[in-house]
């Protein structure tokens, strides 16, 4: 398997990936280039830049007036006959929803794809209770099948190939080794069909929640949301507080964005917005329908006056799409739900920032998320942030500390700074040698770089001497 | 590309050069090439002795104490300068972006504001696209590596490449040309089979040209590492023939003068 169980293994992990599978980074890099030349086709039909400053305002606003947003939510989802759970903690979301599932006798539930589910590891905990539970997004279900987390928070499987998906399915359904796709898609539509019928409750998670009218929004491709939050007697969705949007007619811009965003269409195939249970008369529809608001987190990052700005974020993945650090890997080297640049700046606020380490090191910073984020979270600048944030915790390696001190103490003395620069080529790097740990790191799988023969500040020293004062300065000389 | 001010109006700008302790120590001739590129079009041209660090090692790894000191420290050096320019995007980025919140005063702000890359500072300031260079590129093969810092802290995108054209270089479009090389200072050591991975995809897809340039020192010595143990990987991997040499990775200060004069011309 090569998935890491933690962030804390990043470097390994995503080493043993690039080594060991690598048909992954071919996977990885082919999936998310073709999304984000999607979502460039798509943001191109649109005065894109107006959207994203309409988003960027309205998710602040949410969130700067969060408290009223939820009362006025969960005032709304109970008067439509929901009932309305809170959950400060992974483990009290995943007790709520067992707690349901229980005192309903539910043997089996059916799961739209919902990343908050994984980040709360809801599935583990609900086995734990003797609950059969099926994800039934086509991707989610190839992973379930194969026992992997996700690594794309849009594409769950985006990391195997479809010579990955015909072996799978040739496994467990006996369907012929070079099976078109839309075999593989049918077969598993059939598996599928029976889960739902048997189903007694299905969960989702939210893409957002209209606060005035209680309104619930799904976006997806499939069909398999529609199905698993109707036809199951009990519907419970879980929906991170920053979810919110003020008003009905919200969604449809932000339902838009998102889907531009995330896949380059300009809506998904199918939007369900849930009011609440079946009303009397109404022939399809859950009888009880339960919404969880979960923190986990979220109120802390909230009143984060740096980071607070990550809670806009619309989980729609193209921020994975365009890293070329993310393009490497795909998710599984990052060792929890969310990876890529968004999950490097979630890590610290969900996990905790020593649990994250070293993710927020896990980015070259060259600040191609933040061109491609809907709703303009700085995440290069949020990087940097947790980075200072580590050193001041003590998270980073003593020597680099120590180094990055000697560095700048030799900084604030030219001469010394002088000297010291002229050692640079009798560094043993430039013979491939190995005497520090960060100089085999390089000349590991790259050439030693070549230091000038002699530098260019000594150079125009000793060319045009030390004359002046504060400067040297070139003279007319060689024109 | 902004109306070309300075140049045209006959004042010469006064020019700081902040080598960056980088290209000092690995770009020297590129440096002293930046110089002669300026001179050419009527610069002064002065070298602060005091220079050292810009502090973004510092700044990019979370050690924000110690970026603010060698902020601190390049301000001092620079404040009389009219004009600091620098052969390095992502240094001058450091300067232009984040002086001002480091620092917290109107003067390191100021300093940001007249802080230019080298080819960012020919074009809008000297406005060298529109022909003062040379054409001693007259032929030349060259593909751009778009450091991102220059990209997407400064806009600098279109100003390389119309001064390369101005000194009569083609310049062959790269698939990725926009994309990280995978350097990122410190990156590239702590995590180096991603940051490998990284230069790999862009050297997968180079096309066949004389020169590979980039305003970033830090990127050249990234992508030129790799094509260079790439190359040597090919040789003794059995393959039949003699691989070709792939292209240098040349500064596009150095690319400049050459285009100035043709190659082998003086150095200040």
């Amino acid at each position: 398997m090569s998935f890491a169980d933690s962030p804390s293994e990043y470097a390994a992990a995503s080493a043993r990936i690039l080594r060991d599978e690598p048909t992954m980074r071919t996977a990885v890099t082919g999936a998310a280039r073709s999304k984000d030349d999607r979502r460039r086709a798509a943001w191109s039909q649109i005065d894109i830049e107006a959207w994203r400053d309409w988003a960027r305002d309205l998710k602040s606003h949410v969130l700067t007036h969060l408290d009223r947003y939820l009362e006025e939510a969960e005032r709304r989802l109970i008067e439509n006959g929901v009932r309305v759970h809170w959950a400060e903690t992974a483990e009290q979301a995943c007790a709520v929803v067992a707690s349901v599932a229980v005192v309903h006798r539910v043997r089996r539930v059916v799961k739209a794809k919902s990343m908050l589910t994984e980040e709360i590891g809801l599935n583990a905990h609900l086995e734990t209770h003797g609950i059969e539970v099926r994800e039934t997004d086509l991707g989610e279900y190839i992973i379930q099948l194969l026992g992997e987390p996700p690594s794309h928070i849009v594409g769950p499987s985006l990391h195997r190939s479809l010579d990955d998906c015909r072996r799978l399915f040739h496994e467990r359904f006996g369907t012929p080794l070079d099976a078109a796709p839309e075999i593989l898609a049918a077969t598993a539509r059939r598996v599928l069909r029976d889960d739902f019928l048997q189903a007694d409750l299905g969960v989702s998670g939210a893409n957002f929640l209209a606060a005035d009218t209680g309104t619930v929004a799904l976006i997806e491709n499939e069909g398999n949301i529609r199905i698993s939050t109707s036809l199951p007697r009990i519907h419970v969705a879980l929906v991170g507080i920053e979810k919110l949007v003020p008003e009905l007619e919200d969604l449809a811009g932000m339902i838009q964005l998102t889907a531009r965003s995330a896949t380059g269409q300009p809506i998904g195939n199918y939007v369900s917005l849930i009011q609440g249970p079946r009303r009397p008369g109404e022939p399809d529809g859950p009888d009880e329908v339960h919404v969880v608001f979960v923190d986990n987190g979220r109120s802390a990052l909230l009143a984060d006056e740096h980071a607070w700005e990550t809670l806009r974020c619309v989980r729609c993945g193209a921020c994975l799409n365009i890293c070329p650090v993310y393009r490497q890997t795909g998710g599984h080297a990052y060792g929890w739900a969310y990876s890529g640049p968004i999950g490097a700046i979630l890590a610290p606020a969900i996990l905790g920032l020593e649990e994250s380490m070293p993710l927020p090191f896990a980015s070259s910073l060259c600040g191609a998320c933040a061109e491609v984020c809907p709703v303009r979270i700085p995440i290069p600048e949020l990087l940097v942030y947790w980075r200072e944030r580590a050193v001041a915790a003590d998270l980073t390696p003593p020597m680099e500390r120590l180094a990055m001190k000697a560095y700048a103490n030799l900084a604030e003395r030219p001469a010394a700074f002088g000297a010291a620069s002229d050692l640079v080529r009798f560094l043993p790097i430039v013979k491939g040698g190995r005497a520090l740990p960060v100089l085999g790191s390089w000349t590991g799988a790259r050439g030693a770089p070549e230091p000038s023969t002699e530098r260019f500040l000594r150079k125009w020293e000793q060319t045009y001497g030390a004359a002046h004062e504060s400067s040297v300065r070139g003279k007319e000389e060689g024109q | 590309m902004s109306a070309p001010s300075a140049f045209h109006a006959g004042a010469a700008p006064r020019v700081a050069l902040f080598a960056t302790c980088l290209a000092d120590r690995f770009f020297a001739d590129a440096c002293a090439d930046a110089v002669r590129v300026l001179r050419h079009l009527g610069v002064e041209v002065e070298v602060p002795v005091g220079q050292t660090c810009c502090g973004q090692p510092a700044h990019s790894t979370g050690n924000r104490e110690e970026a603010v000191r060698m902020a601190r420290h390049t301000l001092a050096t620079f404040a009389d300068a009219d004009h600091v320019v620098l052969p390095s995007g992502s240094c001058a980025g450091m300067l232009r972006r984040f002086y001002g919140e480091l620092l917290g005063t109107p003067a390191a702000a100021a300093l940001g504001a007249r802080t230019w890359e080298l080819a960012q500072f020919l074009v809008h300031i000297l406005g060298a696209a529109a022909g003062p260079l040379g054409t001693g590129l007259a032929g030349r093969r060259v593909a751009y590596h778009h450091g991102c810092h220059a990209l997407r802290e400064l806009g600098v995108h279109d100003e390389p490449l119309a001064l390369l054209r101005a000194c009569g270089a083609d310049v062959v479009p790269w698939d990725g040309d926009t994309e990280c090389c995978g350097f990122g200072g410190l990156f590239s050591t702590r995590f180096p089979e991603v940051s490998v991975g990284m230069a790999d995809r862009k050297l997968d897809v180079l096309p066949d040209v004389d020169a590979v340039t980039s305003s970033d020192g830090g990127c050249l010595l990234q992508l030129a590492g790799r094509a260079l143990r790439r190359g040597r990987e090919q040789r003794t991997g059995g393959a039949r023939g003699a691989p070709r040499p792939g292209p240098p990775f040349v500064h596009l200060a150095t690319l400049l003068r050459e285009g100035l004069e043709g190659a082998g011309g003086p150095r200040p």
